[in-house]
C-alpha cells in the first residue's frame, strides 16, 4: 500500500524522478562497468598466460630415498595418474661447447619433447626433440636465442654441428624469443639435448632426475595436480631421517594468486571511485527528497490531522528515496548491461569478454538500498517532525 | 465529553503577547451540536486546534473523554485524531494525487483496518454525503460542494465521537453552504456530537447551543 503510494508520488513528476535518479543510474553505472572490465581484462590476461604455458608444476629432489627417481618411473607415473597430463624431466650441468672457432661455457638441460609444450617454447628454425631421438639417445642439440648468438651468429644454423666437451652433436632446431614470463628469464642461454644423451654423456645427471615440470589436463586445477605431484614424490622420495621433505613442489598457482591480488586492488580502487558518485547521487536524492518534504507540507498536515503519527510519515518519505534510489539501481544495472555486450562487439576480435558480473551487480544494490536509507533519512525525518498545526496551515 | 478548564493560549507577536484564548472553560457533553462564532482573529481557529488535539495548550487542563491530553504522547494524540475526532476544514484540505475513495480511506489506513473492511466503510460513507458516483474522481475533478462532501465522508468513516467542522461553508455559495450544514445536522440527529466553527451568525444559529468568542473569552450565547 505504501509502496504503491511511493512509486505514484515519484510518478507524479517524472521529469524531476528521472533527473534525479540520473545521479545513481551513472554512479552504478560506472561501477558495474569499470569493475567488469577489470574482470574480463584479468580473465584474458590469465588465461593468455596459461596459454603460454605457465601452467605446470615444478618439482625439484635433492635427495632419494632408497632408489633415485628414472624416467621410467615418470612415464609410469604419467600413464596411471589422470591428474597429470604430461611430465619432462630437466637435468642440468655445464659443459665448454665449440663451434667452429668459438668456444665457451654453457648450460647443458637434457630434457624430452614434453618440455616443449609444458614450458611454452617457440621455434625460430628446425624443431625441437622427437620421441626417436630420446629411445636412441641421439646426439641432437635445440639452441636456445641467446646461445645461438652467443656461438653462431645468426640463426640459420641447423645442421651445423657443435661439440660439447668433445663429443659431436648436430643442431636440429633454433628456438625462438619466447613470450613465456617464466620462461625469458633464465632459459635462453641454454642448448637442449635429450635426456638419454645427456644421462650417457654428463656422470652427475645418471644418478637420477632431480627436477622435473609437469602439467594438468585441461579443467584440472593447478591446486590438484600439485597434489598429485606431492603424493607422488612422497611415496617415491619420501623424508630424509629428521622427517624434512626430500623434495619441493612449486606451482604457478602463486603466480596466479598474485595477479589475482593485483586485479583485486585495482577493483577496489576503480570501485571506490565510482563510490564516490553514488554517493553524489544519494545527495542529489537528498536534495530533492528536501524539496519534496517542503512542497508537501500540506500534505503532511492533512495526513498527522487525519491520524498519521511520526513513524507513518518517515516510513512515507523515506520509502520514497529508496525507491526512487533502487529504480535509478536497476535501470544503471540495465545500462550496464548493455554497455557490456556494445564493449563485446568493440573488442571482438581481441579475445576480451564483458560479462555482468554477479557480485558488483549485489553490491551496488546494496550500495544503493543504504544510500536510499542514508541520505532518505534526514527529508523524512524533517517531514515526521513537523508539528501538524504548523504543516496544516503552510503557505494558506 | 470535552472538557476545557482554564485554557490558555498565548503567541508572541514581537514583544507582545497575544492571548489567542484568555482562560477558556467550556464543557461540550455527548450528542450535542455546538456552533462557536467570532470574527477572524477572535481565537476561534486556536480553540478548534487545541479541542482536535492538534496544538497543546500553554495553561489549563483539556480532557478528552474524561483523560487529561498532556498526558498523551505523539504517538497516542495522533491515534486520538485518528479514532476520536473528524476534521472537516474551510479549505476541504484533500490531498490532490489521492482519488475521493482514497482520501476516505486513509485514516482507516493509518489505523491499520483491513481492505476488505476497508472498501465497505469507504463506500457507506461516500453513500451518507451521496458522492457514491465519484468515488474514482481526483479533488481537481469535483466542484468545492462535492470536496467538501467527501471531506465530511472522510471525517465520518472513522465514526468519530467527534466531528469538528471550522467553517466548512467558508468557501462555498449559499446553496452548497445550505447542503453541508444539512448533512451536518443530520449527522447530529444520528447521534453525532458536533463542534461548528463559524463566523456567520446565521450559520451558528443552526446549532442547540452557541458559544460566542472574542478576544480570546467566550460567552454562551441563548439562543
Amino acid at each position: 500500500m505504501s509502496f504503491k503510494m511511493a512509486l505514484r508520488s515519484i510518478g507524479s513528476n517524472k521529469l524531476r524522478a528521472v533527473l534525479t535518479m540520473l545521479g545513481i543510474i551513472i554512479g552504478v553505472m560506472a561501477l558495474v562497468v569499470l569493475v567488469s572490465i577489470v574482470n574480463g581484462a584479468t580473465r584474458s590476461v590469465t588465461d593468455q598466460m596459461s596459454a603460454l604455458g605457465s601452467n605446470y608444476v615444478e618439482a625439484y629432489v635433492w635427495s632419494y630415498g632408497r632408489k633415485a627417481l628414472t624416467m621410467e618411473d615418470l612415464n609410469e607415473w604419467v600413464e596411471s595418474e589422470p591428474l597429470i597430463e604430461a611430465v619432462a624431466p630437466d637435468s642440468q650441468d655445464s659443459s665448454m661447447v665449440k663451434y667452429g672457432s668459438k668456444s665457451q661455457r654453457m648450460t647443458i638441460r637434457g630434457t624430452t619433447p614434453a618440455y616443449y609444450e609444458i614450458n611454452g617454447l617457440q621455434l625460430e628454425t628446425g624443431r625441437f626433440l622427437k620421441n626417436a631421438d630420446i629411445l636412441n639417445g641421439s646426439r641432437v642439440c635445440i639452441l636456445g636465442p641467446s646461445a645461438v648468438d652467443a656461438l653462431v651468429g645468426y640463426a640459420d644454423c641447423v645442421g651445423d654441428e657443435i661439440s660439447l666437451d668433445g663429443l659431436r652433436y648436430t643442431i636440429v632446431g633454433v628456438l625462438g624469443k619466447s613470450d613465456s614470463l617464466m620462461y625469458s628469464g633464465y632459459g635462453d642461454n641454454v642448448i637442449y639435448i635429450p635426456y638419454t644423451a645427456m644421462v650417457r654423456q654428463f656422470p652427475n645427471v645418471a644418478e637420477g632426475i632431480n627436477n622435473f615440470y609437469a602439467t594438468a589436463p585441461e579443467g584440472t586445477s593447478m591446486k590438484e595436480a600439485e597434489a598429485a605431484v606431492r603424493a607422488f614424490l612422497s611415496e617415491k622420495v619420501g623424508t630424509d631421517e629428521w622427517g624434512n621433505e626430500n623434495y619441493y613442489v612449486y606451482s604457478m598457482d602463486v603466480m596466479e594468486n598474485a595477479m589475482g591480488s593485483v586485479t583485486n586492488v585495482l577493483s577496489i580502487l576503480l570501485g571506490g571511485i565510482a563510490s564516490i558518485s553514488l554517493i553524489v547521487g544519494g545527495i542529489g536524492i537528498m536534495n530533492i527528497m528536501l524539496v519534496t518534504v517542503t512542497e508537501r507540507t500540506r500534505e503532511i498536515g492533512i495526513r498527522k490531522a487525519i491520524g498519521a503519527n511520526r513513524g507513518t510519515i518517515l516510513r512515507q518519505f523515506l520509502l520514497e528515496a529508496v525507491v526512487l534510489c533502487m529504480m535509478g539501481c536497476a535501470i544503471g544495472i540495465f545500462l550496464s548491461w548493455c554497455i557490456l555486450r556494445l564493449a563485446n562487439v568493440v573488442v571482438a576480435d581481441m579475445s576480451m569478454r564483458f560479462a555482468l558480473s554477479g557480485n558488483v551487480v549485489v553490491l551496488s544494490v546494496i550500495f544503493c538500498f543504504v544510500i536510499g536509507v542514508i541520505f532518505g533519512l534526514y527529508p523524512a525525518n524533517k517531514a515526521a517532525k513537523m508539528k501538524p498545526i504548523d504543516a496544516l496551515h503552510y503557505g494558506g | 465529553m470535552i472538557d476545557l478548564h482554564d485554557i490558555t493560549k498565548v503567541y508572541q507577536i514581537g514583544d507582545e503577547k497575544v492571548y489567542a484564548l484568555d482562560h477558556v472553560s467550556m464543557h461540550i457533553y455527548p450528542r450535542e451540536f455546538v456552533s462557536v462564532i467570532g470574527p477572524s482573529g477572535s481565537g476561534k481557529s486556536t480553540l478548534m486546534n487545541i479541542i482536535g488535539c492538534l496544538d497543546l495548550a500553554d495553561a489549563g487542563v483539556y480532557r478528552l473523554d474524561g483523560i487529561p491530553i498532556e498526558d498523551y504522547s505523539e504517538k497516542q494524540l495522533a491515534r486520538i485524531r485518528n479514532e476520536k475526532i473528524g476534521f472537516i476544514f474551510q479549505n476541504f484540505n484533500l490531498i490532490p494525487k489521492l482519488s475521493a475513495e482514497e482520501n476516505v480511506e486513509l485514516p482507516l489506513i493509518y489505523r491499520g483496518v483491513k481492505a476488505s473492511e476497508r472498501a465497505e466503510r469507504v463506500r457507506e460513507a461516500l453513500d451518507k454525503v451521496g458522492l457514491t458516483h465519484r468515488a474514482k474522481h481526483l479533488p481537481t475533478e469535483l466542484s468545492g460542494g462535492q470536496q467538501q462532501r467527501v471531506a465530511i465522508a472522510r471525517a465520518l468513516v472513522t465514526r468519530p465521537s467527534l466531528i469538528l467542522a471550522d467553517e466548512p461553508t467558508g468557501n462555498l455559495d449559499s446553496r452548497t453552504s445550505r447542503e453541508i450544514l444539512d448533512i451536518l445536522m443530520e449527522l447530529h440527529e444520528q447521534g453525532n456530537t458536533v463542534v461548528l466553527i463559524t463566523h456567520d451568525n446565521d450559520i451558528a444559529r443552526q446549532a442547540k447551543r452557541s458559544v460566542h468568542i472574542l478576544d480570546g473569552r467566550l460567552t454562551e450565547v441563548a439562543l
